[in-house]
């Protein structure tokens, strides 16, 4: 099996710092496509492909587009480069090799939508890619790709690169505008939708680095080519993040389709010096840990959620058998209880929680009671928190009680045995 | 340069809050905002301090306390931690004789731990003043630390 290189095919072949060389192979030349396109026929073109959110949140891309191009009056486009998923660096990547491909998809969708202003939000531990996306916005204003009408047309759009300072919870898209304001990163309640009463409570369309940097090729190879990429579930390509106890970690574009398996053995290498792989950790902490015999199941998203989870952001994340289950929920839980904003009562506290008894797994000292707990607590939090932070970061405990069922007993039965030996 | 001019770069609205008290951060060779430089921010901002203080306490590449000159962040988070042989953590503490948290005597250092930063792919990894370090060792993680002593030196 090979890779499918689409937004990765430049990675190497250009000079990030040069516009020169991405104008060379043919860059900015589907933003002029697009410009003698209407609004609708670009937005029919994203819903033609069927993209989805590469975020991980998976809602179709054209859903956002048609609800802000029915908005007048000022509007923003935001790009979520706020990636703090543990697992993955996709978007890093992204933006350090070909940062151009993300300014010309942030450029399409601003002209389809008529949005003049533009936000590319990167989380502050990324300072090369902070320094590269300032590099290449200045260098696609001086070439007349940014700013008043554009490729000497009537558009005007700006973008702007913005820092975030160390919130894993910044990524969730009310807690990321909040920031952008100046505020701290909490969530709203919604609706409204961003794409209603976004940043300054302006309509506003938010976006993933992969989804923007994505739009581009939609535009060059039409809707319908892109889609026929993929599988019936989902379709296109997908940047995997793929890292633990593997040969060859590394980011792998593939189509959807392709399974986890393949991705850890054929492009991973499988694991290193002899061990067996234990969990497998998709999406990233907030995503499931399900065991070897599941690895058959592709990347596909729908297919998840089969098991009430999704393939998120798109890391594989492989523990060998040296690994203990608990300590690894103990790791997790312990970053959701620290990165939770403290505003809905369920994350901010539960999480809390949720680590004590963890805790207790761990030091083989947990009753039976401890693991009902465990269990009621984990799905409180995912059904009642108020942003994606909570509904999401129990699903590591969630999938285990299901996947791990027997680690979980065996655990209780030491502790008991534990107990009487005392 | 002066906190007056790293102001003076911003538009005075609330919007530029966090891109300030970053700047100001990374300017201070002890890294922290004082209240003093709370002060200033809020008029000129037009913003509570109270306002400056949720900021400001909510992100943690931000700090309140004086920190050292070089922050050593080392990523605590999976991919780190399964491809961790050595335990980079009690490594760097041993090394600097100082836990995370703290800051070394002759204020070169502080410790602190991290989430993940991007760097699974070259695992276990860490950031000095936000620069990654990444496929870590212990002879490297010393020849780091002797190369930041040698240049402040």
């Amino acid at each position: 099996m090979k890779e499918h290189k689409l937004l990765t095919k430049r990675f190497g072949e250009i000079d990030p710092f040069s516009i020169e060389d991405f104008v060379n192979v043919g860059g900015y030349e589907t933003l002029k496509k697009a410009m003698k396109m209407t609004s609708e026929e670009i937005i029919y073109e994203v819903e033609a492909s069927r993209i989805t959110g590469r975020g991980g949140a998976n809602f179709p891309t054209y859903m956002k587009m048609r609800a802000m191009s029915k908005e007048t009056g000022d509007m923003y486009l935001v790009c979520n480069a706020d990636e703090g998923e543990p697992g993955n660096f996709k978007d890093k990547h992204l933006m350090e090799k070909d940062p151009h491909q993300l300014i010309e998809g942030m450029l399409i969708s601003a002209y389809a939508v008529g949005a003049n202003r533009g936000y590319i939000y990167i989380r502050g531990e990324y300072q090369s890619a902070v320094y590269l996306l300032e590099h290449a916005i200045n260098e696609a204003r001086k070439h007349g790709y940014l700013g008043q009408d554009i490729c000497g047309k009537d558009f005007h759009f700006d973008l702007e690169v913005r820092q975030g300072a160390g919130a894993y919870v910044c990524g969730e898209e009310f807690a990321l505008l909040e920031s952008i304001e100046g505020k701290p990163g909490r969530t709203r309640v919604k609706p409204p939708f961003p794409t209603e009463a976004g940043l300054f409570m302006k309509p506003t369309l938010i976006n993933n680095v992969e989804t923007f940097s994505t739009l581009p090729h939609i535009i060059e190879m039409s809707g319908e080519e892109y889609g026929k990429l993929g599988s019936s579930f989902a379709s296109g390509t997908k940047l995997i993040s793929l890292s633990g106890n593997v040969k060859h970690k590394g980011l792998y574009e593939v189509e959807y389709g392709t399974t986890i398996r393949q991705v850890i053995e054929e492009l991973g290498g499988g694991v290193s010096n002899g061990q067996k792989i234990n969990m497998v950790q998709l999406g990233g902490a907030c995503g499931p840990i399900i065991p070897e015999h599941l690895l058959d199941m592709d990347i596909d998203n729908e297919r998840f959620e089969i098991f009430n989870s999704k393939m998120g952001a798109g890391a594989i994340i492989v523990i060998d058998d040296r690994f203990d289950l608990f300590e690894i929920l103990l790791r997790t839980m312990t970053f959701f209880a620290h990165e939770s904003c403290g505003k809905c009562a369920p994350c901010r506290e539960g999480h809390i929680q949720i680590v004590k008894l963890l805790q207790k797994f761990y030091d083989t000292k947990v009753t039976y009671k401890d693991y009902e707990s465990l269990v009621s607590l984990a799905n409180v939090i995912h059904e009642t928190a108020l942003c994606g932070l909570g509904q999401t970061s129990t699903t590591s405990i969630l999938a285990t009680v299901e996947f791990f069922q027997y680690y979980y007993q065996q655990r209780i039965r030491q502790s008991e045995r534990r107990e009487w030996a005392l | 340069m002066q906190i007056i001019d790293v102001l003076k770069k911003y538009p005075a609205s609330q919007t530029s809050l966090l891109e300030i008290l970053l700047e100001i951060d990374r300017l201070k060779d002890n890294h922290y905002i004082s209240k003093e430089e709370v002060h200033m921010i809020s008029e000129y901002l037009g913003v509570r301090t109270s306002h400056v203080y949720s900021v400001l306490t909510f992100y943690t590449l931000l700090s309140t306390e004086p920190r050292g000159k070089h922050i050593i962040q080392v990523c605590k988070d999976i991919p780190c931690y399964v491809n961790d042989a050595f335990d980079v953590r009690k490594t760097l503490e041993k090394m600097l004789n100082m836990s995370v948290g703290q800051t070394s005597r002759d204020g070169l250092f502080t410790l602190e731990e991290t989430a993940c930063i991007g760097c699974c792919d070259e695992a276990p990894a860490m950031l000095i003043d936000l620069e990654p370090y990444t496929n870590l060792t212990r002879d490297k993680i010393e020849r780091i630390l002797a190369s930041y002593r040698e240049v402040t030196l």
